[in-house]
C-alpha cells in the first residue's frame, strides 16, 4: 500500500543542515498497524508528516496505492489528503466555534457533499463512537477523551485507507488514552491502515509492527 | 465545497466574534449611511429644482437680446445690438413647429385699485401667455389678441394681488392704475404658488407694448418661443436664428433652449452630489482599512485552523475563498447597516423638515451595497492570499 524509497528530509536551521530523515526505505501493507517510537528529534513526526503529505521529502520516492505522490501538484495532494488520509493530532485541533457535529462534518463540507448525505454519515459515525448525546456540544464542553474521539470521527468520516495518529494519547489521562487507542484499534480491525507515533511504550507495543527510529533512521522493525 | 457552505463557514467565524465584527463593520456602515443620506439629499434637491423648472414644459426656447460671446478685439460700429421688438416676436410665429410666441417685459410698479396700493411685479406679455406656460385663468379671460402695437388697456391680476386689492369681491370690469396708467381688469389667474422664491400670484399682466411704454424700454427683455411636443429643438433654433438674423442683419441675440438650461443645472447639481458622495467615500475607505486590519488579525489567530483545513483536504483556493468570503460578509453586513441608517436618516429628515426634498433612488441603494461588497473584496484579498499561501504543516504547528 505504501512504499518509501530513499526518503531524505533535510531542514535548514540557520546555517546548519539537519538531516531529519536519512535514507528511509519502508513498505507498509494494507491494514497494517504500525507504531513509530523513538526519542525526540529522531524524525518520527517528520516521517508521519511525509506519509500524510503535510511535508515534502527533500529526495526519494513515495508511492501510495501504487501512485507516485511526491510529484503531485498542491491541489492534487490536498485531494489525496482529503480522500485517502485521516489525521489524529495530539492537541485534537477541533474548531472551537463549531459543535462536535460540525467538526466531524467538516471534511464532507470541504469535499462538497450534499447536506442530507452529510447528516446521515455524521450521525452513523457519532452513534458508533457513542457520542450522539454530545453532537451539539462545542469542544470546550467536552472532556479530553471525547474531544479526541470527535477528532477520530472527523479523521475517518471520509473513509480513508490510511489513518495517521501523532501522539493521540499524549494529552489524555491513561484511562481516556486507553479508550482512544481501543477506538483506533477497532478501526484498524475494520481494515484501515493505522500508523501511530507515540512516546508511550505501553501504547507502542500494542501495535502489530513496531518501528524504532534514532537520528532519522529506522533502527528496529519488529513484528508480532 | 458548496457555495452555501462557504457562506455558512465564513458566517460562523463572523458570528463567533460578534462584538468585534459589529465594531469592524461600523466604519463601512457609517460610510454607506453618509453616502446614502447625502446623495439622497442631493438627488432630492436635484429633482425639486428640475420640477420647478420644468413645470412650464420643456419645449421652450428663450431669446434674449445681445450675444454672449467674447470678442478678441473691439468690433466697432458693426457690433451694435438691436433690441428685440414686438415685430420680431410676430415674425417668429411663422417658424415651423412653433405653437406660440410670448414677448416678455418685466418690471416693478405700483398698482392701485379700490383705494389700495400695492407694489408688485408687472409682466408685459402677449395673449398666448397662459397657454404657453400652462397658467389657468380663474375668472374672466386673459388679455385679448389685440394688435400688438396698439393693444387696449386691459389687465389681468394674479390671485394674490386680486385678493389684496379686491378681497372676495368681484374684480372683473373694475378699474385699476398700474404705474399711474388706467387699466380695466378683464380676468384673474388661478394660484400658481412660488417658483424658486418668486411669487407668481403677486403679479399683474398687461400687454407687452404698454409695459414697454411704462418702463420706458426700447425692446423686449425676452421672447419665449414654444414649439410642438416632440419637434426637433435644433430645427426650431435654426428657424429662430434664420428669421432674426435676416431681420437684424447679424446675430445680436442669444437663443437658449430649456434643455440647455436643464443641462447646466443638472451638471451643477451632479457635481454637488458627487462631492458629498466623495465625502462618504472617504469614510468607506477608512472602513475598508478596518476590515483589512481585522482580517489580518483573524488569519493570524486562526493559523492552526488553516493548517487543519489543509490537512482535511482543503485546497489553497478554498482557504482563499473562506477568508475573502468573511471580508465580504463583514462589509456587506456593514453596508446593510449603513443602508438602514442612511434611509432611516433620510426618512427622519424628511419627517422633521418636510420642506427638505429627499429622494433615495433604488439604484443608489444597490450601488452603495455593491460598493460595500467591492470594498470587502479589496480589503480581503491580501489577508486571504496570505492565508492561502501558508504551508499546511507550519500552519498546523502554530498555536
Amino acid at each position: 500500500m505504501i512504499t518509501l524509497e530513499g526518503i531524505n528530509r533535510i531542514f535548514q536551521v540557520g546555517d546548519q543542515q539537519v538531516h531529519a530523515l536519512d535514507d528511509i526505505n519502508l513498505t507498509i501493507q494494507p491494514g497494517e498497524y504500525l507504531s513509530l517510537m523513538g526519542p525526540s528529534g529522531s524524525g518520527k513526526s517528520t516521517l508521519l508528516n511525509i506519509l500524510g503529505l503535510l511535508d515534502k521529502p527533500t529526495s526519494g520516492r513515495y508511492l501510495l496505492e501504487g501512485r507516485e505522490i511526491t510529484s503531485l501538484s498542491d491541489d492534487e495532494q490536498a485531494t489525496v489528503r482529503g480522500e485517502k488520509i485521516g489525521f489524529v493530532f495530539q492537541f485534537f485541533h477541533l474548531v472551537p466555534r463549531m459543535s462536535a457535529f460540525e467538526n466531524v462534518e467538516l471534511p464532507l463540507v470541504l469535499a462538497g457533499m450534499a447536506p442530507s448525505v452529510r447528516r446521515e454519515r455524521v450521525n452513523v459515525i457519532l452513534e458508533q463512537l457513542g457520542l450522539m448525546d454530545r453532537a451539539h456540544h462545542r469542544p470546550d464542553q467536552l472532556s479530553g477523551g471525547q474531544r479526541q474521539r470527535i477528532a477520530i470521527a472527523r479523521a475517518t468520516i471520509m473513509k480513508p485507507s490510511l489513518l495517521l495518529a501523532d501522539e493521540p494519547t499524549g494529552n489524555l489521562d491513561s484511562r481516556s488514552g486507553t479508550d482512544v487507542v481501543e477506538v483506533l484499534e477497532k478501526l484498524n480491525a475494520g481494515g484501515i491502515t493505522l500508523v501511530v507515533v507515540t512516546h508511550d511504550g505501553q501504547v507502542g507495543k500494542r501495535a502489530g509492527r513496531r518501528l524504532r527510529m534514532v537520528d532519522g533512521a529506522i533502527v528496529k522493525d519488529e513484528r508480532g | 465545497m458548496l457555495s452555501r457552505d462557504f457562506i455558512g463557514f465564513s458566517l460562523s467565524s463572523v458570528m463567533a466574534h460578534r462584538t468585534r465584527s459589529i465594531l469592524t463593520t461600523m466604519g463601512i456602515a457609517v460610510g454607506i449611511a453618509a453616502v446614502v443620506l447625502l446623495t439622497s439629499i442631493g438627488e432630492g434637491v436635484n429633482r425639486f429644482v428640475l420640477a420647478e423648472f420644468t413645470q412650464f414644459g420643456t419645449n421652450i426656447v428663450a431669446i434674449n437680446p445681445g450675444k454672449v460671446t467674447t470678442f478678441g478685439a473691439p468690433t466697432g460700429v458693426f457690433n451694435t445690438v438691436r433690441p428685440l421688438s414686438l415685430e420680431d416676436s410676430d415674425a417668429l410665429n411663422k417658424i415651423p413647429y412653433v405653437t406660440s410666441v410670448v414677448p416678455v417685459v418685466q418690471g416693478n410698479a405700483e398698482v392701485e385699485g379700490q383705494g389700495r396700493t400695492r407694489r408688485t411685479m408687472v409682466y408685459g406679455v402677449g395673449s398666448q401667455f397662459p397657454g404657453a406656460f400652462k397658467f389657468g385663468v380663474a375668472a374672466g379671460g386673459f388679455l385679448p389678441d389685440d394688435d400688438p402695437r396698439a393693444p387696449r388697456a386691459y389687465a389681468v391680476l394674479g390671485s394674490k394681488l386680486k385678493n389684496e386689492l379686491f378681497g372676495e369681491a368681484n374684480a372683473l370690469g373694475e378699474r385699476i392704475r398700474v404705474g399711474g396708467d388706467r387699466y380695466r381688469v378683464v380676468g384673474y389667474m388661478q394660484s400658481k404658488g412660488q417658483v424658486l422664491g418668486f411669487d407668481l400670484d403677486d403679479t399683474v399682466y398687461i400687454p407687452a407694448a404698454r409695459a414697454l411704454d411704462l418702463f420706458g424700454r426700447e425692446g423686449l427683455m425676452e421672447i419665449d418661443v414654444l414649439y410642438a411636443e416632440g419637434a426637433p429643438a435644433e430645427e426650431v433654433v435654426a428657424g429662430v436664428n434664420r428669421v432674426l438674423i435676416s431681420r437684424h442683419g447679424g446675430e445680436d441675440f442669444t437663443v437658449t433652449t430649456q434643455q440647455q438650461m436643464l443641462d447646466v443645472l443638472g451638471s451643477v447639481l451632479g457635481v454637488l452630489t458627487f462631492a458629498v458622495g466623495a465625502l462618504g467615500g472617504i469614510s468607506l475607505l477608512v472602513g475598508g482599512v478596518g476590515i483589512l486590519t481585522i482580517m489580518i488579525i483573524a488569519v493570524r489567530e486562526r493559523t492552526s485552523e488553516i493548517g487543519l483545513l489543509r490537512a482535511l483536504g482543503a485546497t489553497r483556493q478554498q482557504i482563499l475563498r473562506v477568508f475573502l468570503g468573511e471580508a465580504v460578509i463583514l462589509s456587506a453586513l456593514g453596508g446593510l447597516m449603513g443602508l438602514a441608517l442612511g434611509i432611516g436618516g433620510a426618512w427622519l429628515l424628511h419627517f422633521l423638515i418636510p420642506a427638505m426634498p429627499v429622494h433615495t433612488p433604488v439604484s443608489y441603494i444597490l450601488m452603495a451595497e455593491a460598493m460595500a461588497v467591492v470594498i470587502g473584496l479589496a480589503a480581503g484579498v491580501t489577508p486571504a492570499r496570505r492565508a492561502a499561501a501558508m504551508e499546511p504543516l507550519e500552519a498546523l504547528r502554530a498555536e
